[in-house]
């Protein structure tokens, strides 16, 4: 599996991209921030908000299809929760304001991840004296999520090659039994990769 | 339960993320303390494993399917510090690179999965493992702990959402406690099945990384209270708001002075509060945790056979 399915517009070459972090997570709070607070007669905002976030879109060059398919991955979570406020008095206003602020913040976090290297992003972070420790356990999943996902495919190619498709209270066991060894495996590699680490001079 | 932005109100997030940086906060301090350096990289694979585990699908009727959540299977493996430590990394993770819950709302997923499901779990399973020996005892406490972690979690989640005023706290929290009450089942059935495989080829492996100090099992216990304390005390405050942002108004208004000269605010509220329902679905939990302290036990008999039975077979 290549790296790059985890952030692949991230590396695009745009005046968006080329601004600094900091600039875009600043701006990306403000926006989410306004959503969070924004009552059902500050529609203008939101107004205001969707045209700042088009824009954004256009001048950062990642495919508006692409955003649109990642507003709709999350958009079924965004409803269900949304329909629980029709049981309000007002609710219908209560339901759109919600799933109109939910989806233009969503947008906002989107466009900031795929405009932002995930490199920048913990540089940020350290700057915000995010503790060290954490730091690193970040940089490590990052680097590793691609290498344990093939991992995971290799366990499942040998499982499917050596038996016939389970039961679903059999294939229970054995997905199971998938990841139990996929922790094992994982540990194992912790350690290599720790040993890999001392040899390049890291200090805790 | 990944919470988007937009639903929670300024405070209620804010508030979320300042317990869940202070708990964070304590639990890298203690774990600088207490790690050895060799298993720093554990903690970054383990973070991976759980956000690649979590791709995993198990079949449920009807072509769905159900996955690994994972904050109790990291507590007991590395110790509920470094599950806070790994859940909030995944989550973190999940929201700057995929955009899986919201920035805002970071601090509310942080608390909810990684502080509330890593504390409770981990508190929970270090109290139930008394219970049984060996393997046996780890597996049935494991799926008991799993369980309440995730509805102690859904609950924390419907709180909050009932606070921001997002949705009536009567309706939202039975259908969290609910519906997770089931998902729970299932993640302690997954969670007792990947122990067993882990603690079958590599028993050393599950128990916790934290060299074994005599403060170390402080943590666990007094992180579980927090967390119950915590529940127990929102739950009043949530179902005290049906409808957050026309009883602010209202308080505001007219009825503000009349509340102040009653002198005690809270009487008024806690108990029309805690109607039936509320009552009802607490008790439901409490039969819940009862009847998912049987089920472990059987769970834990029929997955880890006991020496007599191994010796025959």
């Amino acid at each position: 599996m290549r790296h790059g399915f985890l952030d692949r517009h991230s590396r695009l070459q745009s005046p968006i991209h080329a601004l600094p972090a900091w600039s875009k997570a600043l701006a990306t709070l403000a926006v989410v921030v306004s959503m969070a607070v924004a009552s059902p007669s500050w529609w203008p905002v939101l107004v205001v908000a969707a045209v700042l976030l088009a824009a954004v879109t256009w001048q950062s060059r990642i495919p508006a299809g692409f955003l649109l398919r990642r507003l709709l991955l999350v958009e079924p979570v965004v409803v269900i929760v949304a329909t629980l406020a029709l049981w309000q008095p007002g609710g219908r206003t209560l339901f759109a304001m919600l799933v109109a602020r939910s989806t233009l913040s969503l947008a906002a976090l989107i466009l900031f991840v795929n405009t932002t290297r995930f490199s920048e992003v913990l540089d940020l972070l350290r700057r915000c004296r995010v503790p060290s420790l954490l730091l690193t356990v970040l940089a490590l999943m990052y680097r590793c999520v691609f290498v344990l996902v093939d991992e995971a495919e290799r366990l499942q190619r040998a499982r499917v090659s050596r038996s016939f498709s389970p039961s679903a209270a059999r294939s229970w066991r054995w997905v199971a039994f998938q990841a139990g060894q996929l922790f094992v495996r994982s540990s194992e590699r912790a350690e290599r990769i720790y040993a890999a680490m001392c040899a390049r001079g890291w200090r805790p | 339960m990944h919470i988007p932005d937009g639903f929670l109100s300024l405070q209620t997030a804010a508030a979320a993320a300042a317990v869940s940086a202070v708990t964070v906060g304590v639990c890298v301090r203690r774990l600088r303390r207490t790690l050895q350096p060799r298993q720093v990289p554990l903690l970054g694979l383990t973070a991976t494993f759980v956000f690649v585990a979590q791709m995993l699908n198990f079949p449920v009727a009807g072509g769905t399917s159900g996955h690994l959540l994972g904050a109790t299977l990291v507590a007991v493996l590395l110790g509920p510090a470094a599950a806070v430590l790994v859940i909030t990394t995944v989550l973190v993770v999940q929201c700057l690179v995929f955009a899986d819950g919201g920035l805002l709302a970071l601090g509310a997923n942080v608390l909810n999965m990684a502080v509330i499901g890593g504390l409770a779990g981990g508190g929970l399973h270090l109290l139930v493992r008394r219970f049984g020996s060996g393997l046996r005892g780890t597996v049935t406490a494991a799926a008991f702990a799993s369980w309440c972690s995730v509805v102690l979690a859904a609950t924390a989640c419907a709180i909050q959402l009932a606070l921001s005023g997002a949705a009536p706290a009567r309706l939202v929290l039975p259908a969290m406690a609910g519906v997770h009450a089931v998902i729970g089942l299932g993640e302690a059935v997954i969670t007792a099945l990947v122990l067993v495989s882990i603690g079958t080829t590599r028993p050393e492996l599950v128990g916790g990384v934290e060299t074994p100090t005599s403060r170390r099992p402080a943590l666990a216990p007094r992180g579980l209270l927090v967390v119950l304390a915590l529940v127990a005390l929102a739950v009043p405050f949530g179902s005290s708001l049906p409808d957050g942002l026309q009883w602010v108004v209202g308080q505001l208004g007219l009825e503000h002075r009349a509340v102040v000269t009653a002198g005690a605010p809270l009487a008024d509220y806690l108990v029309p509060g805690l109607d039936s329902s509320l009552l009802a679905t607490a008790l439901a939990g409490l039969a819940g945790a009862g009847l998912m302290l049987g089920v472990s036990c059987l769970l834990g008999r029929l997955l880890v056979p006991g020496k007599r039975a191994r010796a025959e077979g």
